[in-house]
């Protein structure tokens, strides 16, 4: 099958997903089900890398920052600038894609394998639309709110480096913070959020859904699709930077 | 009941159902046999709509299913059960919630009358007390007993089996088997099991399909099976030693 076909199938795929549920009781119960697992159960994640990733940059930032005729303040400004508008949406979703895109495409491919999609549309079931809406109305409304705590939480870290290494002040570190501050960077950054959360619930699940085999099978397709959803993230990435702050 | 008439299906190019015609009978069970690779798997999945045939026609108590819209497909698959060959039960989720999934699915039934139905269903295929289990922690055989829970619990017309004694051994399969019969004559579905076993053959094959190469090469009873002289089917049935020398026994006491 070559890539046109491939992005055929994968956008009827998205048609049959995008139909009104059978059974809206059922449909909030594998909402909330899929919150939980691709949603909370990634803070955990989020939180760890943004915190230390934060203080990476400030630490490097200060580190090739060492003329005395350029203001400290500069570090704050420059981990915020990096933090809002790269680290925390396009790594994190880089993140995310590993971490819940192998799970995405596990979980429907052995579903696959074992014929429990089949006995899903033998009872009549559109077994698309009950498997992966839940899954892209999840990320696409929680990751917002786990980017933005990742943003908070990265420049949170490059404070605590700050401190604790002794390369610049807090108080400089907050006025590089406060320094031309522009909103519509948070903006720019949840748009890119809400593009990264579709790709990452909407392509595993391509993947697992039209696996074909056995577990060797499923564990290939995982790898596919963590690889492909990055790939497809860093493009949508450099499209939306263009298209957003060019 | 349900009538095939001349049905096609092939993959790739290479042709596997080569134009089957049968009837499949309410309150029978009526069993696809054949060699692993005569189509047995590709006939039982174009009957349930899994695969779409290429040619012919399938009758459900008249309902032509080329004929039906998308919405009478829908409500026709909901009169349909099915038993995988591998259960195919949700592995998240305890016996309970598979055997009620259905239920929530497509009927405006309370907590209460679902599991009232739930608990009906279980205790028919002798499967109580086990509501709160996951399905990954019970046997293969009390796995295919919630499966066939499941596959009755909408109170189907029509029963699919594909392989239902699949990795059990001889006694459960036996039980697997009496309780498949029970469940068709009591519920008056038309069951159409595919099978290898030949216990369930001689057992419950009321009618029996023998497929060869995509055709139907025999039909009869598990009686008529033992007169047979059709080739094919001497040959698939009674290739162990035991079942020769059981068919010789009887064709023995018929003399």
């Amino acid at each position: 099958m070559n890539y046109f076909e491939h992005i055929g199938k994968y956008f009827m795929m998205l048609k049959q997903v995008f139909t009104k549920p059978q059974r809206g009781r059922v449909f909030r119960e594998a909402l909330s089900r899929e919150t939980e697992e691709l949603g909370i159960k990634s803070l955990g994640i989020v939180i760890f890398i943004s915190f230390f990733i934060g203080g990476v940059i400030a630490l490097q930032t200060a580190l090739n920052l060492n003329n005395p005729l350029i203001p400290k303040s500069l570090i704050g400004f420059a981990a915020k600038r990096s933090i809002i508008l790269e680290f925390a949406p396009t790594f994190c979703s880089i993140i995310l894609a590993g971490k819940v895109g192998s799970y995405i495409t596990s979980s429907i491919g052995t579903m696959r394998v074992t014929e429990q999609i089949d006995a899903l549309e033998v009872m009549g079931i559109n077994s698309l639309n009950y498997l992966v809406l839940p899954k892209i109305i999840a990320t696409v409304f929680f990751y917002p709110f786990l980017i933005t705590l990742g943003m908070i939480l990265g420049i949170f870290g490059g404070w605590v480096a700050g401190n604790l290494s002794g390369l610049f002040t807090g108080t400089d570190y907050i006025e590089g913070l406060q320094a031309d501050f522009d909103p519509f960077l948070i903006k720019y950054s949840i748009i890119k959020t809400l593009i990264f959360a579709f790709i990452i619930a909407t392509v595993p699940s391509y993947h697992g859904y039209y696996v074909k085999g056995g577990s060797l099978e499923v564990g290939k397709a995982s790898t596919q699709s963590v690889v492909w959803t990055i790939v497809l993230i860093v493009i949508a990435n450099y499209f939306l930077t263009q298209m957003l702050l060019t | 009941m349900i009538k095939v008439k001349n049905l096609h299906k092939g993959f790739g190019g290479v042709e596997i159902l080569k134009g089957i015609s049968t009837t499949f009978e309410p309150g029978k069970t009526n069993l696809i046999i054949g060699q692993s690779g005569s189509g047995k798997t590709v006939f039982l999945k174009s009957l349930i709509g899994l695969h779409t045939p290429e040619k012919g026609v399938i009758e459900f108590d008249g309902n032509v299913n080329i004929e039906m819209s998308i919405e009478q497909q829908r409500q026709l698959r909901q009169e349909i059960g099915m038993v995988f060959q591998g259960s195919a039960l949700f592995d998240s989720q305890t016996v309970e919630e598979n055997v009620m999934f259905p239920l929530k699915m497509f009927t405006k039934q309370s907590d209460k009358e679902m599991l009232e139905r739930a608990n009906f269903v279980l205790k028919r295929v002798d499967l109580v007390g086990s509501n709160k289990k996951f399905v990954t922690e019970l046997s293969g055989g009390m796995q295919k007993r919630v499966a066939i829970a499941r596959a009755i619990v909408m109170k189907p017309k029509y029963l699919f089996c594909d392989e239902p004694n699949s990795g059990l051994d001889p006694q459960t399969a036996i039980i697997i088997d009496n309780l498949i019969k029970e469940i068709t004559e009591e519920f008056k579905i038309t069951t159409v099991i595919n099978t290898h076993d030949m216990n369930s053959v001689m057992e419950i094959g009321e009618k029996i399909i023998f497929l060869k190469d995509g055709k139907k090469a025999w039909e009869g009873s598990n009686k008529e099976i033992f007169k047979t002289d059709n080739e094919a089917v001497v040959n698939f049935v009674y290739s162990s030693n035991l079942f020769k020398k059981v068919r010789e026994a009887y064709l023995n006491e018929k003399k």
